[in-house]
């Protein structure tokens, strides 16, 4: 085993503390008493009492998390058919232009995204709302999907496809039965990565929305543009502490899920 | 084409299908071409396998014996020629249609499923019912002696133990060919030279066709009834195990199997001596097949080369007709036998063995020792190409 | 051997299979190309056409003639309003700055973090790589909104450094270029520790007793071995973080100075405020016209990296 000198333990203390030191003072501060929030008045769960009744947030919330699960799902769906594409269908035509289509859209900016998915909805004259920022999100998160399970595909053991086609599985037979059930921690990873990614996204919204599909992300925003405020420290510390414990169980998860295999697929 | 008839060296000695002509081959390769780019891996290649046979393929990494394997298989699209199993082209047929199984190097078994569960996938793709099914899979388990690990996933069972589930799998459908991809590759020494021979009673007991593709020659020349020697996509020879090592047709498999003392030379006017090696005139056992003064090689076994103090008698009862003296460089003990490097006055490098035989047998020959080296004319294997 | 499998690519595909590709195929021409085609074409049209009341783009109907007349209609007038009006050119600037410079920054706090972790014992590692990449899936947005709590003017920041009488007036931090720094190390800094980490963990520690061996001291062989031998983490890293940061927009927003804003406010100002739709569809052009540059360098380094293995 070895052991960590003095200095490297030191830089890992202060990286972690920068890290999360924030997002503590942020917790701490969501449970003062004090409407001024810089002032300390004792703890209380004054805040979020109040957030019960905020029926706009929690319209914003309910929202966000639809287009989350709705936008998350076709996200796998079409990035996991995008992977094994680009992974098992060999040279097909218009095959660069589609692995760029995919890999684009991760170094652009949200903002020039935001702006063109705008742009072709007035376009086609759609009006703005609930599906359009589905699918704007979908796209977005449907290209991190087809990286994720495409690096899971190109890990993939095929003597395992040949093994179940040589025994007498068809090649779609031979999906279903054995490689999706070793692709799917990474298609459940992606799946997490796509919701968390629309649960979080302002810029995107903001350009695709329209009149009642306020996201919590844009909520938030135009409360924070005017300042701090108790009630959004609130907002956040359950938003913070909601995705933590999810992120933490599904790590948890894929490591059980990592050490005893896959579960059995009859 | 080798395909001279022999029955010599056969572990099973009335099992000789191939000589048999009025027999028809169960798997019959005709001028199968198989190239990845420019490059051929399988060269216009042509073979009969028949029913009942252990057939190896043997050769240096890259000669193209797994892939040939993969295309009986139906893993690879063949270039050009055809591939017929009793009469019928395999080669449109899909790999999941096809009537042969294979076992896999790395054993491929499914991580997800039990080893009940990896055994059963291939009677459950033919749809059979459950009962049935089960039965079959327990069968199979008793014949590997994996009856108590029916439950386990591969990641809990030792190496042996995940060899012996990939061969139970790819046996449960009762393939007509079974092909394994250097199925003891992974295993320890020790446990490689007993799966051999359990291999061999298994084939035997279920009277299956097995073809195996390795690239080790005791492994090859142990389990096969024949063995096809390849190299960059040609069959080089195609014979039972003894007739390859004692009549290898080339200087390439007299080289590739084991070691061998090899002299170029001519001819002579006698037709049955050669003249002018390194050695000097040598002479051998039969009736040369080239004309006096044709370049031809000879190949000497360095366990046919007898080391001794003197010369040989020339009434020695081996009639030991060839021999040369030497000087000893350097030996090697291997416990069973000890490998000799030898030189000759010109300077020519010999190579020879002798088996340590009896209880501490004196090993009187130390380097730069002088000895006399001799072989009979039969030992002499005389080589046209 | 290693083609075997590319060459079973078979001829004739079901139409399940045509399906696989067709449809995320179909789904990003239709959500991706085109749209970015529509900004491309309105940053080109004459600022009448295009601005609302939303008129009609295309002229479909117009057949053959109709895009002759497209193209015929065509300008340049938003990219030459670009470069006559200084606004444009210093926000590019200003993003180009703050981007080059928060990335050295988080280089020289990243890579040690990334080299303490591969010497940390191998069961802690996974634990760190969690707790590095945690704060990656809580919200961008409340992660920047840390920040201002913690950078207001009475915040728990200002109050530490008068405690500890290393001020003597508290500073302003909100809405100043040293806010924006903070937030992008802050918030980029898993992107460019984890590919740092990955480089660095693959390092074979033989080449290190090596090196020790062959009789070079462990500060020197860190110099003349594990640096050079990191290089592709360090781009990989500085690439993940410079190419986002320069089209950034929240961090500067909430965090930053109004004086003179990011590109990626400009966009956002142009377009809501504004609703200069032309002139914000040009900005974004040459936006991405200047992050295609490290893009295609990274790509290049990448396929050496991979011909090299």
């Amino acid at each position: 085993m070895r052991k960590l000198s003095a200095f490297n333990l030191a830089t890992l203390v202060l990286g972690i503390a920068f890290l999360y030191l924030p997002i503590v003072i942020l917790i701490v501060y969501s449970f003062n008493a004090s409407r001024l929030v810089v002032v300390w008045g004792g703890w209380s769960m004054h805040w979020y009492a109040e957030l019960a009744g905020d029926a706009p947030l929690l319209g914003a919330a309910f929202i966000s998390l639809r287009v989350a699960l709705v936008s998350a799902t076709a996200a796998t769906v079409l990035g996991t058919l995008a992977a094994v594409a680009l992974v098992r269908f060999g040279r097909f035509r218009g095959r660069l232009l589609f692995a760029a289509m995919i890999y684009a859209p991760l170094v652009m900016p949200e903002v020039i995204t935001g702006l063109s998915m705008l742009l072709l909805f007035v376009a086609i004259s759609v009006d703005r709302g609930f599906w359009t920022v589905v699918i704007a999100h979908t796209t977005m998160a449907l290209c991190f999907v087809a990286v994720i399970v495409q690096a899971r595909l190109v890990d993939f053991d095929m003597s395992l496809e040949e093994a179940a086609m040589d025994l007498g599985a068809s090649p779609g037979r031979t999906f279903m039965a054995v490689t999706l059930p070793l692709i799917l921690p990474a298609i459940a990873a992606s799946w997490m990565l796509a919701f968390a990614l629309s649960l979080d996204d302002l810029v995107i919204a903001s350009f695709t929305t329209g009149p009642g599909a306020t996201t919590l992300p844009i909520r938030i925003y135009s409360e924070v543009r005017l300042g701090v405020s108790p009630e959004m420290n609130a907002v956040c510390s359950i938003v913070v502490a909601v995705v933590g414990i999810a992120v933490i169980a599904a790590s948890l998860l894929t490591k059980i899920g990592a050490a005893r295999g896959a579960p059995a697929g009859n | 084409m080798q395909t001279v008839g022999s029955k010599q060296g056969v572990a099973r000695r009335d099992f000789a299908p191939w000589t048999d002509h009025t027999l028809a081959p169960l798997l019959r390769i005709e001028g199968l071409t198989k190239r990845f780019g420019a490059y051929p891996a399988v060269d216009n290649l042509s073979l009969a396998i028949y029913p009942g046979e252990f057939f190896a393929l043997l050769g240096p990494s890259g000669c193209g014996k797994t892939t040939l394997l993969r295309l009986i298989a139906g893993f690879e699209r063949a270039s050009a020629g055809r591939i017929l199993l009793d009469g019928v082209d395999l080669l449109p047929v899909p790999p999941h249609r096809r009537p042969v199984n294979m076992m896999f190097q790395s054993y491929a078994l499914f991580p997800h499923l039990t080893v009940a569960g990896n055994v059963a996938f291939g009677l459950k793709q033919e749809g059979l019912p459950k009962a049935q099914i089960a039965k079959r899979v327990g069968e199979m388990l008793a014949l590997v002696h994996l009856e108590n690990f029916g439950s386990r996933k591969p990641h809990e069972l030792s190496g042996g133990q995940r060899q012996r589930v990939a061969l139970a799998r790819s046996l449960v459908k009762r393939p007509r060919i079974l092909l394994l991809d250097e199925p003891m590759a992974a295993l320890d020494k020790k446990l490689r030279g007993e799966t051999q021979f359990e291999l061999m009673e298994l084939q035997r007991r279920l009277g299956l066709t097995f073809i195996i593709v390795t690239h080790d020659q005791s492994e090859a020349m142990t389990v096969a009834d024949r063995i096809a020697v390849m190299d960059r996509g040609h069959l080089m020879q195609v014979a039972p195990p003894a007739e390859i090592y004692e009549q290898p047709n080339s200087r390439w498999v007299a080289d590739f199997i084991g070691s061998v003392n090899l002299f170029e030379g001519r001819v002579g006017l006698d037709g049955s001596s050669v003249e002018g090696t390194a050695l000097g005139r040598l002479r051998v056992g039969a009736k040369i097949a080239a004309e006096p003064g044709a370049p031809v090689w000879v190949a000497v076994r360095p366990e046919q080369l007898r080391m001794g103090p003197n010369p040989a008698e020339p009434d020695a009862q081996w009639a030991l007709e060839n021999d040369v003296a030497a000087t000893l460089a350097d030996v090697a003990y291997l416990g069973d036998l000890s490998i000799y490097r030898l030189r000759t006055a010109a300077g020519v490098p010999l190579q020879a063995s002798r088996a340590n035989v009896g209880p501490f047998a004196p090993r009187t020959i130390a380097s730069n020792d002088k000895v006399w080296l001799n072989f009979p004319r039969a030992a002499a294997i005389v080589l046209t190409q | 051997m290693s083609d075997a499998h590319k060459s079973m690519a078979k001829p004739r595909r079901s139409f399940v299979a045509k399906l696989v590709v067709r449809l995320p195929y179909a789904w990003l021409v239709a959500f991706f190309l085109v749209p970015f085609l529509i900004v491309l074409k309105i940053s080109l049209s004459q600022t009448a056409i295009a601005q609302p009341p939303y008129t009609p783009i295309f002229d479909l109907a117009g057949g053959w003639h109709g895009i002759a007349s497209f193209f015929a209609g065509l300008s340049l007038d938003n990219y030459a309003f670009l470069g006559s009006d200084p606004l444009y050119f210093l926000s590019y600037l200003k993003s180009l700055e703050i981007a080059a410079l928060s990335t050295v920054m988080l280089l020289v706090i990243g890579y040690p973090i990334a080299y303490a972790m591969t010497r940390a014992p191998r069961r802690m590692q996974a634990v760190l790589v969690l707790l590095v990449i945690l704060p990656f899936w809580t919200s961008f947005l409340i992660r920047i909104y840390a920040w201002m709590n913690i950078l207001q003017h009475d915040g728990p920041l200002n109050r530490l450094l008068l405690a500890l009488d290393l001020v003597r007036e508290p500073p302003v931090w909100l809405s100043t270029n040293t806010a924006v720094y903070i937030g992008i190390v802050y918030s980029y800094l898993p992107f460019m520790v984890l590919p740092l980490y990955a480089t660095l963990e693959k390092l074979d520690e033989s080449l290190l007793e090596a090196a020790a061996d062959l009789g070079c001291p462990r500060w020197k062989a860190f110099w003349l071995v594990t640096m050079p031998l990191s290089a592709p983490g360090v781009i990989a890293g500085a690439l993940l973080c410079f190419i986002p940061a320069v089209g950034e927009f929240v961090i500067p927003d909430l965090l930053g100075g109004s004086r003179t804003a990011m590109i990626g406010q400009t966009i956002w100002t142009e377009f809501f405020a504004n609703k200069d739709w032309p002139t914000a569809s040009a900005v974004a052009v040459v936006l991405v016209c200047l992050l295609v540059t490290p893009i295609v360098i990274f790509q290049h380094q990448t396929m050496r990296g991979i011909e090299r293995d």
